[in-house]
């Protein structure tokens, strides 16, 4: 079972929203749209359901063309970002409500209710009101409804983005398992690159309408085969310097001459972007081959397990990331050493990578 | 999100259409034909061209006059009672409590005036501002002012000012009420950190908050002052002489009256357009309002 | 400046339920640190806050500013500054007389508000913003503005947020919370910091209070919550993912788990069966190809920059990090802890040891 976008673009108030996307997602995998909000992944996921036609372009479903097809002939199903419950029925009876519009019948709702609700951990809370639920709970209702259904397409549009962090971990956690029962083809839009990566599958990075590049996450991640692909994939943000470089100089700017080492030693002359993730560098020591920036912390932003800490240095402001809680003060001078051994190379011009080495 | 054409929709809509068309188009097109022509007696219609509209415009003329006198008093009307109207409906908007027990009954008291039919609120204050036994004229009479309602202008256009403040006062007051509820609680106890005074809250925090009520008030009651007809109808009949004759009034009068149809079909006409004129404005306005707001 | 104290305080809505939205506590608020409350909803954290600023009159206790017992007090005279989840601004007024307002309505003379408007508004980089239509700003800058009004007067108690960066936009906060911890460092003013994400908290505060149900857990440094959670709940709400709590049979210098023994880092008598959980975070936790407590592989998580295993060790599910380097493969492997970062939980209270 396969839905395929073959050459689709999107056009809405003479603004291009989706640009020549072509794109296949099939059933036994977890199919991510990664990409920033406005990169168009909502869009992406209204066409593959039919809710919207494609300005141009076909839409195929099984290899059988679909695209004038409206959402009420198709089957598919809808996760969003606002937990959409209806307010005056029940847990039991919103998990059912797809159900009686198909008219099954009333032993047959029972038991699908049942098996979605024990899926979702949701069997104690079935006489309950949404309004008496908490945000986690709603959503997962709304996911339980959506699979009862038995739907070959499962949509997902951001379904964690507005819970609570832990609540979103643990839903996160469940997910994969609770889907691949539903036995449907699966896609889920997040703009998270870290969920991208724990959902594992099959990523698509989204940027601007158009889709950079698609195939298992942890390739992806560690094999960008575009800088903007890069950027939609790292959090924090990605670290970006622009350099010259000529006859094992590296220019970074006017005043910043370093030694080409690394990575950087075996790129020929040219003018590039180096990107580099945040944990590409660190403050505490040199790399075995390193470019080091003297700067000034910013802001140390802590979330426990590791740390993102912002530094501001002659080339602009870059967020490295340390393990642990950080005792890094705002105003504290500090070396951000990039690891040269790791940096990604681009060209400057066109954005594709020059040399990339497999991670260790 | 962009829903799929359904044209049978279309379908549904018809039968009001029609409606549309008996009630309000056909009849519109009659008054625009009688505009234009003139008769000689029964049924015997010639063109006329635009001499009506002329005569009409031209206050050198006697339906010139009377028009223009109609529409100066129409005009000092909505101003006046607009002028009492709206900071009187905010200031007891702003004294009701905004939550409580006694709400519910308080809204249902302040909005009483506005259920009874309109010839009734008429008829109500004609009795009410006799002199002999309407409580309001004799009390006015018994403080020594010389007031009656149907022999004096000034009390006549008086008297009409008040029926219009007590029939729709209530109107602001519920439109301001509701638009002061929607500001959240967070804004007061701002100012009241920023220690501001009650004048200060009310400037700076309820009048920009109220702004899109007050628009709408503001067009609503203007309309209706505007076209303001039972009530002078029932109180005064357009007198003394000619000093509550509204446009309204003076149309029936020379449409039904004079069997001027002509005349009367010309003056409903351009009566008509201020009225639309007047009412595009503001939505123009309201339209920038809007815009300005999510610069 | 004022160091805050709460005596006694607790608080219920609702007289007639048993459910206390807080119950009863005792905790002085340094002047010029920064605090936060964090805690998932329903935690009685706003409520606290709320009692603090005194928008509620708590049900028992007294609430004193410097000594001075405020809590009869309404908000207005107890010098205090609050911004609260929307920007709450005057759109007709321009950002300069934004700022100016709270001084202008205590007769402050027309030069001193000005160079404090400048001063405050150069810290919070609003300068260029200063004659512009507050109306037309962006959310953030209209966060700024709310919180400039609480900072330009210079006697101003405590600066209470509740969740101010909610309607922030996400790839902004950070920029948001470098100037509150930069505001923090020019003004020293105590300012309590309410929220429900643990990177705020742990970004911003000197001490983090976290709570649930009502009641505070913990007070204490971001490191110390996370190196040594008094709470299991502490364990479970800070760090991604949070601590693992495994049910353990505890007696002197060694827990049970499913039947394996682990060495523990203190000495502890004996707890009775049932009671004991084992806390350890992932991050000290270690998944080995060989040696440790064995334990069965159930799935790998490549997060890119360190690896995660949820492992199986009887019928607990662990997670644990795979070192860098480590190839891991097949469905068994070890696991190990490192001993000081063990901790013994009794009814989800931290038991301290014995480290002889």
């Amino acid at each position: 079972m396969s839905v395929c976008l073959e050459r689709v673009s999107m056009v809405s108030i003479g603004e291009s929203i989706i640009s020549d996307v072509s794109l296949t997602v099939e059933r036994g995998v977890m199919n991510v749209l990664l990409g920033p909000t406005l990169a168009g992944k909502t869009t992406l996921m209204r066409l593959m359901a039919g809710l919207d036609k494609p300005t141009s372009g076909r839409v195929l479903v099984d290899g059988t063309d679909a695209t004038g097809i409206p959402v009420r002939e198709r089957s598919v199903a809808m996760v969003y970002q606002q937990f959409m419950n209806y307010p005056s029925l029940s847990v039991y009876e919103n998990i059912a409500s797809p159900l009686r519009v198909a008219k099954l019948k009333s032993d047959e709702i029972d038991r699908r209710v049942r098996t979605a609700a024990r899926l979702l951990g949701l069997e104690s809370l079935l006489d309950r009101m949404p309004h008496q639920l908490s945000g986690g709970q709603q959503q997962r209702t709304a996911i339980a409804r959506a699979i009862v259904k038995g739907a070959d397409l499962v949509l997902l549009d951001e379904p964690l983005a507005n819970l609570d962090y832990k609540l979103r971990e643990e839903l996160r956690e469940e997910l994969p398992s609770i889907l691949r029962e539903a036995g449907a083809i699966v896609v889920y839009a997040t703009a998270e690159p870290l969920e991208a990566l724990l959902l594992g599958g099959v990523t698509a990075t989204l940027s601007k309408g158009r889709v950079i590049q698609c195939g298992p996450a942890s390739q992806l991640y560690r094999r960008p085969e575009h800088i903007e692909s890069a950027r939609v994939f790292s959090d924090p943000p990605l670290n970006e310097i622009t350099a010259t470089k000529r006859n094992d100089l590296l220019r970074l700017s006017e005043n910043l001459i370093v030694q080409a080492v690394g990575i950087l030693a075996k790129v020929p002359d040219g003018i590039y972007t180096l990107g580099f993730r945040g944990d590409m560098a660190r403050l505490d020591a040199p790399w075995q081959d390193s470019v080091s920036l003297p700067g000034r912390v910013t802001l140390a932003e802590i979330s426990g397990s590791e740390s993102f800490v912002h530094v501001e240095t002659a080339l602009g402001t870059f967020v490295c990331v340390e393990r642990g809680v950080s005792m890094r003060q705002p105003d504290q001078s500090a070396v951000l050493h990039v690891d040269a051994a790791r940096v990604f190379v681009f060209d400057r011009t066109t954005g594709l990578p020059v040399v990339v080495k497999p991670d260790s | 999100m962009e829903k799929s054409l359904n044209n049978r929709a279309w379908l549904m809509v018809m039968p009001v259409f029609v409606l549309v068309l008996f009630s309000a188009l056909l009849p519109m097109m009659t008054v625009v034909n009688y505009s234009v022509q003139d008769s000689m007696g029964q049924n015997n219609f010639f063109w006329n061209g635009d001499a009506w509209f002329r005569d009409l415009l031209n206050p050198a003329t006697e339906i010139g006059a009377r028009f223009q006198n109609a529409l100066f008093k129409n005009l000092s009307f909505s101003l006046v009672a607009l002028l009492i109207e709206v900071p009187l409906g905010i200031a007891i908007a702003l004294c009701l409590p905004r939550s409580g027990w006694a709400v519910g009954p308080l809204l249902v008291v302040i909005a009483l005036p506005m259920l009874i039919p309109w010839n009734v609120v008429g008829t109500i204050w004609q009795i009410f501002s006799r002199a002999d036994i309407g409580l309001f004229g004799a009390a006015l009479t018994g403080l020594g002012i010389p007031y009656n309602a149907t022999q004096g202008a000034v009390s006549a256009w008086c008297t009409i000012v008040v029926i219009d403040v007590w029939h729709w006062t209530p109107l602001v007051i519920l439109l301001t009420y509701a638009g002061l509820r929607a500001i959240p609680d967070a804004f007061y106890q701002a100012a009241r950190i920023d220690a501001a005074s009650r004048w200060a809250t009310f400037v700076n925090i309820e009048l920009p908050k109220l702004q899109k009520v007050l628009v709408i008030v503001v067009l609503l009651r203007f309309m209706q002052t505007f076209m303001i007809y039972t009530e002078p109808f029932v109180v005064t009949g357009g007198g003394p002489g000619s000093a509550t004759t509204f446009l309204s009034i003076d149309l029936v009068k020379i449409a039904l009256g004079q069997v001027d149809l002509g005349s009367a079909a010309a003056m409903s006409l351009v009566y008509n357009l201020i009225t639309l004129t007047l009412c595009w404005i503001f939505f123009t306005i309201m339209m920038q309002l809007d815009r300005r707001r999510y610069a | 400046m004022a160091r805050i104290t709460l005596e006694g305080i607790a608080h219920t809505y609702d007289v007639r339920s048993a459910n206390a939205a807080l119950k009863r506590l005792d905790h002085v608020w340094e002047q010029g640190r920064a605090y936060a409350l964090l805690g998932p909803s329903g935690c009685g954290k706003t409520t606290l806050l709320n009692i603090i600023s005194g928008l509620i009159t708590p049900s028992e206790g007294r609430v004193l500013f410097d000594g001075k017992d405020v809590t009869q007090l309404p908000t207005e005279q107890r010098n205090i500054a609050q911004v609260f989840q929307f920007p709450v601004i005057y759109d007709t007024m321009s950002v300069g007389e934004n700022l100016a307002f709270p001084l202008k309505n205590r007769g402050m003379d027309r030069r001193a508000i000005k160079s404090r408007v400048a001063e405050i508004a150069d810290l919070l980089g609003l300068t260029e913003e200063l004659s512009r239509r507050a109306r037309g700003l962006t959310a953030e800058a209209k966060q700024k503005v709310s919180l400039g009004r609480g900072l330009v007067r210079a006697d101003v108690a405590a600066i209470l947020l509740d969740e101010p960066l909610t309607v922030i936009d996400p790839s902004l906060k950070w920029e948001l919370r470098s100037k509150l911890k930069a505001v923090h460092r020019a003004l020293n003013l105590l300012m309590i910091y309410v929220t429900h994400d643990q990177v705020e908290a742990l970004t911003f505060a000197d001490e983090v209070v976290v709570m649930k149900d009502g009641s505070v857990l913990q007070v204490a440094t971001p490191a110390r919550l996370f190196e040594q959670p008094e709470h299991t709940f502490v364990g479970y709400f800070i760090g991604s993912p949070g601590m693992n709590l495994v049910a353990a049979d505890v007696e002197g210098h060694v827990a049970r788990v499913a039947g394996h023994a682990i060495e523990l880092g203190a000495h502890y008598p004996k707890v009775p069966a049932g009671s004991a959980v084992l806390g350890f975070r992932p991050d000290y936790a270690s998944v080995v190809p060989n040696g440790g407590v064995p334990v069965q592989i159930r799935r790998l998580e490549d997060l890119g920059r360190r690896r995660l295993a949820r492992v199986a060790l009887g019928p607990h599910e662990i997670f644990a990090t795979v070192p860098h380097g480590v190839p891991i493969d097949g469905a068994e492997a070890g696991l190990t802890i490192r001993q000081d970062r063990l901790f013994v939980y009794v009814n989800d209270e931290l038991v301290p040891g014995d480290r002889r």
